[in-house]
């Protein structure tokens, strides 16, 4: 009975999240005609980060602004863009936020200076303990 | 060979205060507009009502700031920040809007409902004018100075305490 009335109470509840009504965007999941130029947009989403979902890329998220963004890509692509220029058109907007490419920059260097010194520590010790046990 | 044992230790120490530290601070979750400085890009939205005209860059560049609120009927803090807008319209501001991913019908009934500040609002159904702006979500808004440049954005709903804020924005960028 219990179990009924949840059923019934389930199927009356509203989702909580708020969502528009209107159909996505054109190119929010129609491929581009051109395979080629699909491929290209593809390539591009899948290191594109969703500014709603924030842990997905564009190519992953069901949002309606990851599908808006979608759209922006495969448009700006099939009018001629190159992808770099389409990610300097977020990027511009956004800053590095919408990147999933990593790159060096002012901020973002000891991401990759970490490890390296962290191995060449790593050597010296080995080396050291090596050295003394032969 | 102890005094490595000492420079681990310190190291890892370190590393447990940089985490308590990082941990302790407030997290930003808001993703920021890298277009404030920038002149609003070229766009030209149709009306998103009947009863208020379309909104394209060149309403932003009238000579006159004004206040560009990022909106949609489905969002509920959009709801919540009416009395303030409100507010910022009796204290002389003037406010223009985008409705996005909206429809005619359920944007006539949140003004009817909430109220309708805005002079002009133009409807994006693929939010290119928001991506265009570097915003990401609804509700925010935007001061646009009178040569149409981006001066300052306000992310989430305006509380009672940024009324204030947002008309001090306006004046300085020549209201």
């Amino acid at each position: 009975m219990i179990r009924l009335l949840l059923a019934f109470l389930a199927a009356l509840a509203a989702p909580a999240v708020a969502q528009d009504l209107l159909p996505p965007a054109p190119y929010a999941y129609t491929q581009l005609e051109d395979p080629a130029l699909e491929a290209r947009a593809q390539a591009l989403m899948e290191t594109l980060r969703c500014l709603k979902c924030q842990s997905q890329s564009i190519a992953d998220s069901d949002a309606p602004m990851a599908g808006d963004m979608r759209h922006q890509v495969r448009t700006r692509i099939a009018a001629g863009e190159s992808p770099d220029e389409v990610r300097a058109w977020l990027v511009a907007r956004y800053g590095d936020y919408v990147s999933y490419k990593p790159t060096v920059s002012a901020t973002t260097w000891p991401l990759f200076a970490i490890p390296l010194l962290l191995l060449a520590a790593v050597a010296v010790i080995l080396r050291r303990r090596l050295g003394r046990a032969r | 060979m102890t005094y490595l044992r000492w420079v681990l230790l310190a190291l890892v120490a370190g590393l447990f205060g940089l985490f308590a530290y990082m941990l302790a601070q407030p997290k930003d979750e808001f993703v920021h507009s890298a277009m404030i400085g920038q002149p609003i890009p070229a766009f030209d939205l149709p009306p998103a009502v009947a009863d208020r005209p379309g909104l394209s860059n060149r309403d932003l560049a009238d000579g006159q700031p004004k206040l560009l609120n990022v909106f949609a009927s489905w969002c509920v803090p959009c709801a919540a920040e009416a009395p303030n807008l409100a507010k910022l319209e009796a204290a002389g501001a003037n406010i223009v809007a985008v409705a996005i991913r909206d429809r005619p019908e359920d944007v006539a009934r949140f003004l009817e409902v909430y109220g309708n500040p805005f002079s002009r609002i133009g409807k994006d159904d693929i939010s290119a004018v928001q991506l265009s702006i570097g915003s990401s979500g609804v509700p925010e808004t935007f001061v646009i100075d009178g040569e149409g440049v981006i001066r300052h954005q306000h992310i989430g709903d305006i509380r009672d305490s940024d009324v204030s804020v947002l008309l001090a924005e306006l004046r300085e960028a020549g209201a």
